[in-house]
């Protein structure tokens, strides 16, 4: 049961980055981002790429995560920002499109044996009197980056002059440009750090399971539903919905009489269960319209 | 979207196609048009001045394409080689597949990123139901849409509460998780084997030396037509406006009367039917069914077809069943002819399906069928400006459509 827990945490840790990253790019432009994990899959390609050219692994994490950030604009730009003005069903569409097309060019370019990516702490549990419980020292270092990722947006969000215009474009954009805020030059910037948070995630997932095409297929279904269940508008919902889903996850995987396989089935189920009770998820400020 | 789709047709005096005269009335063309075809047109599309030799009641319009469908059926599975049949009896599911996600996705506005999984509980049941009972083929089909209809309805209900992206990931949790379950339970449902069935024989009537697979693609070919014939009827009823209306805006069809969530539902079921006799189909084809052959990439796949044949076209729906079947078989040949490595070639046909899926949504968002009216118009328009240059109808309609 206690490792269970702990393993549900550093799992929950990730599924939380991921939810992050879909709740940021919500926010800015009513986008669920479906590419979000073959992003973070693709910067974990990247660290592998650098650490084969035999650069340390901090610097290969710096790469990946400035590789999110860069091809966030470039996806916002190019390939967003034309179909906002279209129906919802388009932009699902499209960023469904960019998660197979992207998942499809990781894989004729680094094919599809799996490989690890070498982490830079133990992925051994450590020894607590006699015993191994289930939290390695990479563990550690995944909830610490996710924690400290966190704190940093929270700041950016709500204590400087460029996060007050964000969340501006964001909550009310004709009154936001009005007031003088680049409003385009924000989403583009919402982007970026969503899909930078995305490739922390991918970082942080590669080294637990082995690098493949789609090895993030799996977490973002986690990390979508943790997003709904925290109320998609909510960072702070989507921490709670990534640890929520990490431990029923986890839970649903050691019960014995189940198996790990049904571990989807069983979030699927928490998060019809959610919807059925609150149906704009725990955390969310905005009540469904009815008529 | 205009209103020119819900235009109530002009009284005719007569609904029998017998009847009517060789070259029709401008009076009943224009109300076949006004009615629309069996599928989701442009609006122009039926304004322009064809000539629809077709008869006004969809009901006998739609028996009548069907009857030509079936006549075309035979005559290609009759001529091309057993492995071809083989091909064109997965087409087939395909087809019935797509059909019913571009009902759910291009008429009710809700998308589902797991009609895979639902294909996969289709074939699950028809294998079950043959493994255990011996009802007629007939049977197994419906029933295998039934418990296909089913697990819908169950998702469905959930559904009417996840709109648009919610419900797009819901499902996308289905399509990861589902195959799971034949691995769960190997007693019953084969494990990572999967089951294997007796594929249907041809009856004796047809003589002994009737090749099986051409059977198959019969049987595929007729649920083809009839499923379309279905649909395309839906599409024209009640139903088919009310998840129109609900697809345009929910709150405006809440206030003209329409329960919102039981039509979501409603669409969401009637898909998901039509994704289970597809399932089947493919299973009856394949003669197996294994965890292995539904997974997420067949969900992809399914969308891309939808998507590349036509948004919300039943006609788009038979392109994008060929292109399912086809495209990895080009992606193939193509990568044999280069030379690539593995990696790429097994990957290609993806790569295809993502991009196509993103030009799709930037530039040609009607898709191949999309083209198809285009071309048709323009040729249309063309020939009627030459017939009556006074004439400035096509232009103001042209006009309309941009």
């Amino acid at each position: 049961m206690l490792n269970e827990t702990l393993n549900g945490i550093t799992s929950g840790a990730i599924y939380a980055s991921i939810a992050l990253a879909l709740v940021l790019i919500w926010r800015g432009t009513r986008i669920v981002n479906f590419a979000a994990g073959a992003m973070g899959m693709l910067s974990a390609y990247v660290a592998l790429s650098v650490i084969d050219a035999g650069m340390s692994y901090w610097l290969a994490f710096a790469f990946a995560l400035i590789f999110g950030l860069v091809a966030g604009v470039v996806i916002e730009r190019v390939l967003v920002r034309p179909i906002e003005s279209k129906p919802p069903l388009n932009a699902v569409i499209l960023t469904f499109g960019l998660l197979i097309l992207i998942e499809a060019v990781a894989g004729m370019v680094w094919g599809e044996k799996s490989r690890a990516l070498p982490p830079n702490f133990s992925i051994r549990g450590v020894h607590v009197g006699g015993q191994t419980i289930a939290l390695s020292p990479f563990d550690l270092f995944v909830i610490a980056a996710v924690l400290v990722t966190m704190a940093l947006l929270v700041v950016l969000f709500r204590a400087t002059n460029v996060g007050l215009q964000m969340r501006a474009s964001a909550f009310r954009p004709e009154v936001a440009r009005l007031l003088g805020v680049r409003v385009g030059r924000m989403l583009s910037l919402g982007w970026a750090l969503a899909s930078l948070v995305g490739a922390l995630a991918g970082v942080l997932v590669a080294p637990k399971v082995f690098l493949s095409p789609n090895m993030m297929d799996a977490p973002l279904v986690y990390g979508f539903a943790a997003a709904v269940i925290g109320g998609l508008d909510s960072p702070v919902g989507a921490v709670v919905g990534g640890l929520a889903v990490g431990l029923v996850a986890s839970y649903v995987g050691g019960w014995a009489t189940l198996g790990p396989s049904l571990e989807v089935m069983g979030v699927l189920v928490l998060l019809i269960v959610v919807l059925m009770v609150r149906p704009e998820g725990l955390f969310s400020g905005i009540k469904p319209r009815r008529v | 979207m205009t209103p020119d789709r819900e235009a109530p047709p002009p009284v005719l005096t007569s609904q029998d196609p017998a009847r009517e005269p060789a070259g029709p009335s401008p009076t009943a063309t224009q109300a076949a048009l006004s009615r629309g075809s069996v599928l989701a047109t442009p609006p122009a599309a039926r304004k322009i001045g064809g000539r629809s030799r077709l008869p006004s009641q969809p009901l006998l319009r739609h028996l009548l394409v069907a009857v030509g469908g079936l006549v075309v059926i035979w005559a290609i599975t009759s001529t091309v080689s057993s492995y071809d049949n083989f091909q064109i009896a997965q087409v087939g599911a395909y087809v019935v597949a797509i059909a019913g996600l571009t009902v759910l996705t291009g008429l009710n506005g809700q998308i589902s990123l797991g009609h895979g999984a639902l294909m996969g509980i289709g074939a699950y049941a028809a294998a079950l139901i043959m493994i255990h009972a011996n009802f007629p083929l007939a049977v197994v089909l419906v029933l295998a849409a039934l418990a296909a209809a089913l697990a819908g309805l169950l998702i469905g209900i959930g559904a009417a509460r996840l709109r648009g992206p919610y419900l797009a990931g819901a499902t996308l949790a289905l399509a990861v998780g589902l195959p799971a379950i034949a691995y769960r339970w190997p007693s019953s449902l084969g494990g990572g084997s999967g089951l294997s069935i007796n594929q249907p024989t041809p009856p004796t009537f047809l003589g002994a030396n009737f090749d099986p697979q051409e059977w198959i693609a019969w049987i595929s070919g007729l649920c083809v037509v009839i499923t379309l014939v279905i649909l395309a009827n839906l599409i024209r009823s009640r139903y088919g406006r009310s998840f129109r209306a609900v697809r345009d805006d929910e709150i405006a069809a809440s206030l003209a009367g329409i329960h919102v969530p039981r039509v979501q539902v409603t669409a969401f079921v009637v898909s998901s039917a039509c994704a289970g006799l597809g399932g089947a189909l493919l299973a009856l084809s394949t003669g197996t069914v294994n965890p292995l052959g539904f997974p997420l990439s067949l969900s992809i796949a399914l969308i891309a077809g939808m998507v590349v044949g036509g948004l919300g076209s039943l006609t788009g729906a038979i392109w994008g069943g060929i292109l399912i079947v086809y495209l990895p078989q080009w992606a193939t040949s193509v990568s044999n002819n280069f030379g690539f490595s593995k990696g790429v070639s097994s990957n290609l046909a993806f790569g295809v399906y993502g991009l196509a899926l993103i030009i799709a949504m930037l530039a040609f968002p009607g898709g191949i069928q999309g083209g198809v009216w285009r071309l048709v118009n323009g040729v249309r328009a063309r020939r009627a400006r030459r017939n009556s240059p006074a004439s400035a109808g096509p232009q103001s309609n042209e006009h309309e459509q941009g």
